[in-house]
């Protein structure tokens, strides 16, 4: 028999993610997936998981989760305090939670997303292969909500080497290395200059479709409208406010506003745990 | 007719090109080859191909500029008119914007359902929600403008226009385009549980045929 979690408190949002939904773009599927990927995968690692098997992520506020059945979890991603049943536990290390008891993910103290692996994966029905909420079009398991109950699958009975964690901080200044195009050339050369030059701030408005920015907007050379075309992750792309959008996991796959430049992919795990605020920053490389 | 696609690459980041045609006919003969290619093997290792109005992005891949390269010796067949697979889809044309679609066609509505049924659409692109296919074949005095003010809610199975495109909304969301008419069944259009997922992927071609004419739902 496999356990299942009882969610005792959802949180501000918390979803099922893995590796994502790959090669399904061109029928409008997002890729989906958990926004800070290398925690993801730490956190499986600790647990003898494959690196990519499903784990939940929480915003902010963390979430409270009761198994029938013991089960070993980890808890990474954003700094947060963790109890089970009140008593403080590890962040970042294994943690046995006995059958019954409340294991609490705390508000987080630094950066934005904690996730909550446990031994066996969530094991959340896969849609297109992947148990991935996809917030963007409505795909894989809804967000959890009080009372949901998350199936967990059989852990591997592997024993995972310890492993020292390399858990990174959250940014205190995000830090984001682009190559421009495809659309550099709709810009007039000074949005190039203050692309690179300026100081955006995270907006609060920002979510798993995208990190929104607030700063001075980058003006456009050419006012037409682009004819849709295929987006990549990564992608900044430049709303008719002029403020770039950084294109996270559930992003759309085409779309009609320019994208001036792309972030390199290693960098989104940073983006996904600046908090609203945070500084930004973008350079050439 | 065969030759060098006219193209123009432009780099996606580290590892994706974004291939631009000069019209949606020429990216849907380069869309075809590319496909072609991938199945032959003849293509380098790419995880998403995905078509765009005017363009083709390839992504996932590990050394675009060299793909880039190698395009340019590319021989792109002309797409032939009865190329790919066919999808008829049956229609009720009973959408609310019909009479205004006829008033700028300048036909009644009766007319407007069998102009759209006697042309072979083709899917172009996907995006907006998931099975949600852009279908080319409108000829450009047809093409109609969306509505000035989107509705939040459009019905799944509204079978709409806007711009050079035909649509067939599989669920539910908010949308800006002319409603001329409802797939009485739209449940085939998105299945993710089913082998193929959409029913509209991007060369399918479609034919839409009046609720008169056949008894069955979907046939393809």
């Amino acid at each position: 028999m496999t356990a299942k979690l009882m969610t005792v408190r959802s949180g501000a949002l918390t979803t099922v993610q893995d590796a994502g939904r790959r090669g399904h773009a061109h029928l409008g599927v997002p890729r989906s997936g958990a926004l800070d990927a290398p925690a993801m995968r730490l956190a499986n690692r600790l647990l003898g998981n494959d690196p990519g098997a499903a784990v939940l992520e929480t915003t902010l506020t963390g979430c409270a989760l009761r198994p029938d059945r013991a089960v070993t979890a980890v808890v990474g991603g954003a700094h947060c305090p963790v109890t089970v049943d009140g008593r403080p536990a590890a962040w970042g290390a294994p943690v046995r939670v006995p059958a019954g008891a409340v294991l609490n993910v705390g508000t987080a103290t630094a950066g934005v997303r904690s996730y909550v692996a446990v031994a066996g994966g969530i094991a959340a029905e896969p849609v297109l292969g992947s148990r991935s909420t996809d917030l963007l079009s409505g795909l894989g398991p809804d967000p959890l909500r009080d009372g949901d109950v998350v199936p967990v699958g059989a852990p591997a009975g592997t024993v995972a080497l310890p492993v020292a964690a390399p858990w990174p901080g959250p940014p205190a200044e995000l830090v984001l290395p682009v190559r421009l195009g495809p659309r550099a050339d709709w810009f007039a050369p000074a949005a190039l200059r203050t692309l690179t030059s300026a100081t955006y701030r995270v907006s609060p408005h920002s979510n798993r479709v995208g990190l929104r920015t607030e700063g001075p907007p980058l003006e456009r050379a050419l006012t037409g409208e682009l004819p849709s075309e295929g987006i990549v992750l990564g992608a900044v792309q430049v709303p008719p406010d002029g403020r770039p959008v950084i294109f996270l996991h559930d992003h759309p796959t085409t779309g009609g506003y320019p994208v001036i430049a792309v972030v390199a992919e290693p960098a989104l795990a940073a983006a996904a745990q600046a908090a609203a605020g945070t500084p930004v920053r973008f350079t050439l490389g | 007719m065969t030759g060098s696609p006219p193209l123009t690459t432009r780099a996606a980041g580290r590892h994706a090109l974004l291939v631009e045609l000069p019209d949606a006919e020429r990216t849907a003969a380069f869309h075809a080859e590319v496909l072609r290619r991938r199945a032959t093997g003849a293509l380098p290792p790419v995880e998403e191909i995905v078509p765009g109005a005017c363009t083709v992005l390839l992504d996932g891949v590990s050394d675009p500029q060299a793909l880039a390269r190698g395009l340019t010796d590319w021989d792109v067949p002309q797409r032939a008119d009865d190329d790919g697979d066919v999808v008829e889809i049956t229609v009720r044309y009973d959408g609310p914007d019909l009479a205004d679609v006829a008033g700028m066609w300048g036909v009644t509505p009766a007319e407007v359902a069998a102009l759209h049924t006697s042309l072979t659409h083709r899917v172009a692109f996907c995006g907006f929600a998931p099975g949600f296919g852009y279908l080319t074949g409108l000829p450009p005095e047809l093409h109609v403008p969306r509505r000035a003010t989107p509705r939040t809610r459009v019905p799944a199975g509204a079978v709409a226009l806007a711009g050079p495109y035909s649509a067939v909304y599989p669920r539910s969301t908010p949308g800006g385009w002319q409603l001329i008419g409802t797939m009485p069944d739209p449940g085939p259009l998105w299945d993710p549980a089913r082998e193929r997922a959409a029913l509209l992927t991007p060369g399918t071609r479609v034919r839409f045929v009046t609720a008169d004419d056949i008894s069955t739902g979907v046939t393809g």
